[in-house]
């Protein structure tokens, strides 16, 4: 999907389903829109099969309202609960065998910027804890070593949520799951810190509990993966199937978690990312 | 000329219909057509095509991304064409704008997609199904779960090299030889060919 392609042949708009012509009238291509407007334009994401309450969900329609370039966007999504929700995401996206989905994005970078040498596209993963820090971790690795230009978004729920729930690195020392009866005896890894010293040149932390401040974390993100290198943002989002609290509960339990001081939000960027993110929000202002 | 005595017919051919190039049938070369399975000159699939359409009780083209998005110049005038032959065809239009499997469902009354095709071929009592301006890869796959799960007789108008899991495929198609096979529609239609009662009427 591009902006230049997204217009309907004349003649078939009358058979069109109506979500499609929404998107063309009302959608977020070609358009400066984020998460402040949601509400006032036709979503990439409107139905999905994740459980209720689940934040991954509402984190995952952050970001798709946060893409800078939606149109010349391809999402590399892997295993897990968010891959659910992908059938229903009106972006590009590929499916990747589980924990390939770095490896399937670089390359994909590559290809993209030998085909279009004069479009940008960014290439985004989204993938969750088991995907990026488990079975993932090699591919997800080696990508920042490398220095591919290339945002890796993880949706960290602390658990294998839709096989049962087994604790994953990302799950908390100690954590009781349905298949980890005896508590999780390892710490979780702190993978926003291995990022930024294997090369991610912006890295950052956060929740949709803070939308605005997670839409602006993604769209930093993206643009730094344009011009600068590696980027990485780790997105927590706890699940109420799993740890067995109400839908509603869903932002109550991360603010709590972060008011305990086990969840905190933070953002590391590299001297080269921030000088150009000082021109870039600058010359935003300017505007 | 394919040596295959295996005949792309109308199913239900059973859960996992066989790929027809899996069974010696092969693509047809420029000027040539395949129909049931066996390679045919190019003008009598155009004939066939005509009369499949005109004797149907509810045809329906289903138009792929490949002419419902004006991706590119000359997509436009491709859509035109389309549309005329729809019209000479008395035939109704549902898109598949785009491959989505949309999980856990899509509305069958108003779209197809070609990871469970058939819902939309049952749903809507689809007996010919046209597919136009799809790309290959989920042409393919549409077409033999239509196969393998429906009664619907296909026809593939294919931009690049045809399609063997068709009943009946044309390759190469652009513009002109969509207007050619509008005129066979219309010349057969002036001639008389008696036709079904249709499901939805006629246009």
């Amino acid at each position: 999907m591009s902006e230049g392609l997204f217009r309907i042949s004349p003649g078939f708009e009358e058979v069109m389903p109506a979500e499609y012509k929404e998107l063309v009238a009302d959608g977020p291509c070609g358009r400066e829109v984020g998460v402040s407007d949601l509400g006032a334009f036709k979503e990439l994401i409107e139905e999905h099969p994740l459980c209720a309450g689940c934040s991954a969900a509402l984190a995952l329609r952050l970001i798709l309202a946060s893409l800078p370039k939606p149109e010349d966007t391809v999402i590399v999504g892997s295993t897990g609960c968010s891959s659910l929700a992908f059938t229903q995401v009106a972006v590009h996206n590929i499916h990747s065998l589980f924990g390939n989905q770095n490896a399937v994005a670089a390359g994909l970078k590559r290809a993209l910027r030998l085909r279009f040498p004069d479009k940008v596209k960014d290439v985004v993963v989204i993938a969750g804890d088991g995907a990026t820090v488990d079975i993932g971790l090699d591919m997800v690795m080696q990508s920042w070593f490398r220095r591919e230009h290339i945002t890796t978004i993880m949706l960290d729920n602390e658990v294998y949520a839709n096989t049962g729930g087994q604790e994953s690195g990302m799950s908390l020392r100690g954590m009781v799951l349905h298949m980890a009866p005896l508590g999780k005896r390892f710490p979780k890894v702190a993978l926003p810190e291995i990022a930024r010293e294997a090369g991610c040149a912006y890295v950052a932390a956060i929740s949709p509990a803070q939308p605005k401040r997670l839409g602006r974390v993604v769209r930093r993100a993206i643009l730094v993966a344009r011009e600068v290198g590696p980027t990485y943002v780790q997105i927590f989002c706890p699940c109420p199937t799993n740890f067995k609290f109400r839908p509603d509960e869903s932002l109550q339990k991360i603010k709590q978690r972060q008011k305990e001081g086990a969840f905190q939000v933070r953002e590391y960027v590299s001297p080269e990312a921030q000088a150009f993110l000082a021109e870039l929000e600058g010359a935003d202002h300017e505007e | 000329m394919t040596a295959s005595e295996y005949r792309v017919l109308p199913g239900p051919e059973g859960y996992l219909p066989p790929a027809a190039a899996c069974m010696g049938v092969t693509l047809p070369e420029p000027g040539e057509a395949l129909v049931e399975g066996k390679i045919v000159p190019e003008e009598d699939a155009l004939q066939r095509i005509a009369e499949k359409l005109l004797a149907a009780r509810n045809p329906v083209f289903f138009p792929g991304p490949l002419v419902l998005w004006a991706w590119r110049e000359g997509v436009a005038e491709k859509a035109k064409a389309v549309l005329e032959l729809v019209e000479a065809a008395g035939a109704r239009v549902i898109p598949m704008p785009d491959y989505r499997p949309k999980y856990p469902m899509i509305n069958p009354a108003v779209e197809i997609n070609p990871n469970h095709p058939n819902l939309t071929i049952w749903h809507n009592r689809i007996d010919v199904g046209v597919f136009v301006g799809v790309h290959c890869h989920y042409a393919n796959v549409a077409l033999k779960i239509i196969r393998g799960g429906t009664d619907c007789y296909t026809i593939a108008l294919c931009g690049e090299m045809g399609h063997e899991d068709a009943m009946i495929t044309l390759r190469s198609v652009d513009t002109a030889k969509l207007r050619r096979l509008t005129e066979a529609v219309k010349a057969l239609a002036q001639a008389g060919l008696p036709r079904a009662a249709g499901e939805h009427g006629r246009r």
